[in-house]
């Protein structure tokens, strides 16, 4: 199967295999207009398993890093102009994150005031462990 | 602007601080009688309280200021289906401080972000309650006369008691602390604060299910209710609920000077004979809450 360079736009590179559906909804990709590749199970000598998943967006699009440094700090996230590829540096985990994922702890008052942002801040990094800043529950 | 939400939003300095303005209240509360005339404390209780309400009313009161406010949500505007946001914006317009206890986990944080004024978390359902470990706080410095070097045993429902929780993160901030953590399996303290609070301050503890074997060994004893609601099975908490239960013979062992605390109320799980022991500490422990949080006021309304 072949799928053809990019001149301009983004690759997202090294997604562990099985996860590219899951970035590609998150950073929320179906809403372009522009062509995306999601390519699962790709050959990678670098991956676990010998396995990734790559996304290739043909389009220079502003994307919100602090996902994909939720998602998985190992991604490689390659910037393509007039065919020239700049690899950005490693991304790390975001120190907090919004409304990215939800709070499940039906204790906490974003249960019941659904108007609230759902915030978590990092309070782990070596182990990336979120927690929700209203009742500190961990991220699931 | 200051709010406590957290007992860690106090650095251990301004623990000391505030330790040390209700020790000063307690031996010249007429230097405190004016200090928040003209102030207005709000109470906003979503949910019943019997001591951290009425003390916090009396410490205002004995501040020389004045509270307002209501004690349980269908008493307020909650009850048409407002938001904490919301409410706590417009008291924020008639009072200059308010105290919040809410059966949800992180709503007096939300209300810290948008009264305007300081706000107290008095209660936010099972996660924190910063005013009781400073309350506790108070007592053991009154008691002990000091944070470290002490063997703090932590005695009963370890799982659920929020009291507890706070507790462990204050006192692990202190050189040479000791934790004892005694409870039925069912109810052992969350794998969660022995990694990210006790080992991560290198404090040595143990856990144990027997009280008497440890009892000889503390210098504060720390008693939690095991709730029967906590249990799978009846059976279970048949067997064990004696075990937790604190009595003049248990304390046959413990040392001359041992301390023993309770958050209240207490419903079985310390004998009425134990009030009479010298080491009963917990109603004093009721007393010194209305102190710190006279303290704990001021700091906040920044008054002299």
């Amino acid at each position: 199967m072949t799928i053809s360079p990019i001149e301009n736009g983004i690759v997202l590179d090294h997604i562990t295999a099985g996860k590219g559906m899951e970035l590609y909804k998150a950073l929320g990709l179906a809403e372009l207009d522009c062509l995306v590749a999601v390519i699962n199970n790709a050959y990678s000598i670098k991956m676990p398993g010998g396995r990734k998943d790559i996304i290739k967006i043909d389009a220079e699009i502003e994307l919100n890093l602090d996902i994909i440094g939720y998602f998985d700090p190992g991604i490689t996230v390659n910037v393509i102009k007039n065919g020239v590829n700049t690899k950005l540096p490693k991304i790390d985990p975001p120190k907090e994150i919004k409304n990215l994922i939800k709070c499940k702890n039906p204790r906490c008052i974003t249960s019941v005031e659904q108007e609230l942002p759902h915030i978590f801040k990092l309070t782990d990094s070596e182990n990336k462990v979120y927690r929700c800043i209203y009742c500190e529950s961990k991220a699931k | 602007m200051r709010n406590l939400i957290d007992i860690l939003d106090l650095t251990t300095s301004e623990i000391d601080e505030l330790v040390a303005v209700a020790n000063d209240i307690i031996e010249s509360p007429q230097k405190y009688a004016h200090k928040c005339a003209g102030k207005k404390l709000a109470t906003l209780f979503f949910e019943p309280s019997t001591r951290t309400r009425l003390s916090f009313e009396a410490a205002m009161y004995e501040l020389g200021g004045n509270v307002l406010g209501f004690s349980e949500a269908q008493s307020s505007s909650s009850a048409k289906g407002e938001s904490v946001a919301d409410t706590v914006k417009v008291v924020g317009y008639y009072a200059d401080i308010i105290a919040m206890r809410h059966p949800k986990e992180g709503a007096p944080l939300v209300a810290s972000m948008n009264a305007g004024i300081p706000v107290i978390n008095a209660g936010d359902g099972g996660h924190n309650h910063p005013t009781q470990t400073l309350t506790d706080l108070l007592t053991i410095n009154r008691e002990k006369g000091r944070f470290d070097n002490l063997t703090v045993g932590f005695c009963g429902d370890l799982k659920f008691g929020r009291t507890v929780h706070s507790l462990i993160g204050a006192l692990s901030r202190y050189k040479n602390v000791k934790f004892v953590l005694i409870s039925p399996k069912e109810l052992t303290l969350p794998e969660y604060i022995i990694k990210e609070v006790i080992e991560k301050n290198n404090i040595e503890f143990v856990e144990t299910t027997n009280l008497e074997e440890v009892m000889g060994q503390l210098d504060i004893l720390y008693m939690t209710r095991v709730q029967r609601e906590r249990f799978f099975n009846e059976q279970d908490y048949i067997r064990l609920k004696d075990s937790y239960i604190l009595t003049p013979e248990k304390l046959e062992n413990a040392k001359e000077d041992m301390c023993i605390l309770h958050p209240l109320p207490r419903v079985n799980e310390i004998a009425v004979a134990v009030d009479n022991d010298k080491r009963a500490k917990y109603f004093e422990q009721a007393k010194n809450g209305k102190y710190i949080r006279m303290a704990l006021i001021l700091k906040l309304l920044e008054v002299e």
